[in-house]
């Protein structure tokens, strides 16, 4: 009796180790199917939070949100796509993420969803042409400028319409910095932390413009041309040659850019829509301009506008989940309050029925368009086997800004242009 | 009379094995399906393990024919050489200092001991501060010389493993018999030949552990590679591609699995099959050699 007591005893021991495992987060209502979000931007997360338990509230469809931390997408979704219940609701930002999980991604086309886009620009297309994901914002980049330190050196916006215009006013302000007390860039620093915005955001200059040569991109083209180079090159020079810190110190990183802009040290700062709400409380006339680099009519060019935010559904959910997810992803986008509190987060959301924006970067990158500007688009979502070949290119721009010699930037060049092409192979072999 | 019967008759023994239950069952959970899972791997294509597609050796071939790989091997066969010996020499010299007598030497040991406790990611951004700190002095920093990014990693591996094997080191050295040393010295030995005489030989067991664990760590080092240069600086190749010139082969395992290829995850797996057998055979071929010299009291 005894003895079987002892059995029995040690066998719930066991089985209730494994009661950690169950799967607790099973619906109420198997037929109104769950949603499961696996967001890709940590900032949006309390809003998402927020707007899950609304959703929930007013349905009784239960949504859960989940957001990868900063920089660690691919290998929590890696991952969380492996569970028996995988996210219904992820992320495909760009062409190497559509070859990585295309076979995960149901086609959209003709869903509700699909209805709801007011443009296709943000959309991401497999081989096929299957609709594999979908944009549910966009944002721009280009320099973001303060008037008032550019007009305090005697200089207007109006000046800066080309490259000539852009290369004569930042200069004129780093040469006279010290009895400024301001300079002309803020820091351009090549840690993981801002290299993005010369290695991904600024090289779009140089794709773009080969892309428009091309008639435009559908798929990752195999090598490039390096055609625009020397482009990237002026206007990389110009940001490095005239700023707060020295081309040789830029490697480390450390230096707070944003924080230099706004502080009012620094009168441009390479960077994007999502900082106006950072940087509009201390610079409230902060404006965007295009990348001007010294390519023919660039008097006509627009901020670079694109973006890395796009849906997919799951297709191996099921499809009660499916349904339930494009459901939501429908009121995200159409309920005034929801898409209100979405569009605060995200700047502008490309739907119909969306409020309209109150950034002013984006409102800036209307402007141009609605002037007659053309848009650049983000060619560099084409990068292919993207790490790497960033990776690369950081590398040889450090040693670039240590020593701006011929030789290292041939280097650059190499890694920018070459470096595609073996990154194509490597992806596509 | 038959072993396994033996144990059966016993009812402790019998109940003995009902108690390894949970062990053998978590090392089954946590490691040798895991293991068995990743070998599987390693031959199939796949980018979710739960639908792999079986391709046989494709994968091992093009982990073997990639160059990167390669230069990985290489780079992390001399890191652990090189850290092997220093870590292995300073932490027996810190270990019969500390030995000696020297007044406050339990503070010194927990004091070298520390380091051990913080991990690898941190320890590579603090010491990646510390040396960019006195490289911008000079206008540089660690990621544009591969010459520091090595002495770098090497350093900062002293740092933190020192302490770890001093401790091992400090329990050999104290359970080498008195008798021993006290006979040594009857016998006139100086203090050069009581420590290669005596000494060495018997805190042997030590050294074979110590060796295996920093020759094992060396080989097996991530988390400081990828957080102190990940790999920086490149050099750039004529045709576009690159050499990362202090890639580890934990990193390069790491950053072959999540490039863009729709084949890399099972190259990635490949190469960590290789990487096993290679960190496993090293081990057992070090384990031999040195147990050899170690003597019996």
């Amino acid at each position: 009796m005894k003895k079987a007591f002892a059995l029995l005893l040690a066998a719930v021991m066991v089985l209730c180790l494994f009661a950690g495992c169950t799967n607790d987060a099973k619906p109420a209502d198997d037929a109104k199917g769950s949603v499961y979000w696996l967001n890709f931007k940590p900032e949006l997360d309390e809003t998402l939070q927020d707007l899950a338990k609304t959703y929930t509230d007013k349905t009784g469809v239960s949504v859960k949100v989940v957001t990868a931390a900063s920089g660690t997408y691919s290998q929590t979704l890696t991952s969380e796509m492996d569970k028996s219940s995988a996210p219904t609701l992820f992320v495909i930002g760009n062409q190497a993420g559509v070859k990585q999980w295309k076979d995960y991604a149901l086609d959209l086309k003709g869903t509700a969803i699909e209805k709801e886009l007011n443009t296709d620009a943000y959309n991401l297309y497999d081989e096929s042409g299957k609709l594999v994901s979908i944009g549910y914002c966009y944002e721009c980049y280009g320099i973001i400028a303060n008037p008032t330190l550019i007009e305090q050196a005697g200089h207007t916006m109006d000046e800066i319409k080309n490259f000539a215009g852009l290369k004569a006013v930042a200069e004129d302000i780093h040469a006279r910095a010290a009895e400024l007390g301001f300079d002309a860039f803020s820091s351009s620093d090549m840690d993981s932390s801002s290299s993005w915005r010369f290695t991904g955001h600024m090289a779009n200059l140089e794709y773009f413009y080969e892309e428009r040569d091309a008639g435009g991109w559908t798929e990752c083209p195999a090598t490039l041309n390096g055609k625009y180079m020397e482009n990237f090159k002026n206007l990389y020079d110009l940001c490095i040659n005239n700023s707060l810190t020295a081309p040789t110190d830029l490697a480390t990183g450390g230096h707070d850019a944003e924080n230099e802009f706004k502080t009012g040290k620094a009168a441009f700062f390479v960077n994007g829509s999502w900082e106006y709400a950072a940087v509009s409380e201390a610079v409230p006339n902060a404006t965007m301009i295009p990348y001007y680099c010294g390519v023919e009519g660039e008097e006509k060019a627009g901020l670079n506008c694109g973006t890395e935010n796009c849906w997919a559904v799951n297709a191996k959910a099921s499809e009660a989940d499916q349904k339930a997810t494009i459901d939501f992803m429908v009121w995200l986008v159409t309920d005034p309050d929801a898409s209100a509190k979405m569009v605060n987060q995200l700047g502008i959301m490309p739907y119909k029925s969306a409020v309209t924006s109150t950034n002013g970067f984006l409102n800036d990158a209307a402007k141009y368009t609605s002037n007659g500007c053309y848009v650049m688009d983000w060619a560099t979502n084409y990068q292919p086997n993207v790490n790497e070949y960033r990776a690369a290119l950081v590398s040889a721009l450090n040693a670039y800004n240590a020593d701006q010699s011929d030789a290292n930037w041939e280097a650059v060049k190499t890694a920018f242009v070459e470096g595609w092409a073996t990154q194509y192979n490597n992806a596509n072999r | 009379m038959n072993p396994l019967k033996q144990i059966w008759k016993h009812p402790t023994r019998r109940w003995g094995l009902l108690f390894l239950g949970p062990v053998v069952a978590a090392f089954i959970i946590g490691f040798v399906w895991p293991f068995v899972q990743g070998i599987w791997l390693s031959l199939c294509k796949f980018r979710l393990i739960s639908d792999a597609e079986f391709i046989g050796f494709g994968n091992f071939a093009r982990a073997l024919e990639d160059p990167s790989f390669r230069h990985a091997f290489w780079y992390t066969a001399l890191f652990a050489g090189v850290s092997l010996v220093l870590i292995n020499v300073l932490a027996f010299m810190v270990a019969y200092l500390l030995t000696q007598g020297i007044k406050g030497s339990n503070l010194f040991r927990t004091v070298f001991f520390m380091p051990n406790l913080i991990g690898g990611i941190v320890l590579g951004y603090i010491w990646s501060m510390i040396f960019d700190g006195v490289l911008s002095m000079y206008s540089t920093s660690i990621l544009m010389e591969t010459k520091y990014g090595f002495w770098g990693l090497i350093i900062l591996m002293l740092w933190q493993q020192i302490g770890y094997m001093m401790i091992i080191y400090i329990a050999g050295l104290q359970a080498v018999p008195e008798d021993m040393l006290e006979a040594a010295k009857i016998d006139g030995a100086n203090r050069r030949q009581t420590l290669f005489r005596v000494i060495i030989p018997n805190v042997m067991p030590s050294i074979t552990i110590c060796t295996f664990l920093s020759l094992t760590n060396g080989f097996k080092l991530f988390d400081q590679n990828m957080a102190l240069t990940a790999g920086q600086p490149f050099v750039i190749q004529p045709d576009g591609s690159s050499i990362k010139t202090t890639e580890m082969l934990a990193l390069n395992i790491f950053n072959t699995f999540y490039s863009s290829n729709t084949a890399s995850p099972g190259v990635g797996q490949a190469k960590a099959v290789l990487f096993f057998i290679l960190v496993a055979g090293l081990g057992l071929i070090q384990l031999r050699f040195t147990r050899k010299r170690e003597v019996q009291q």
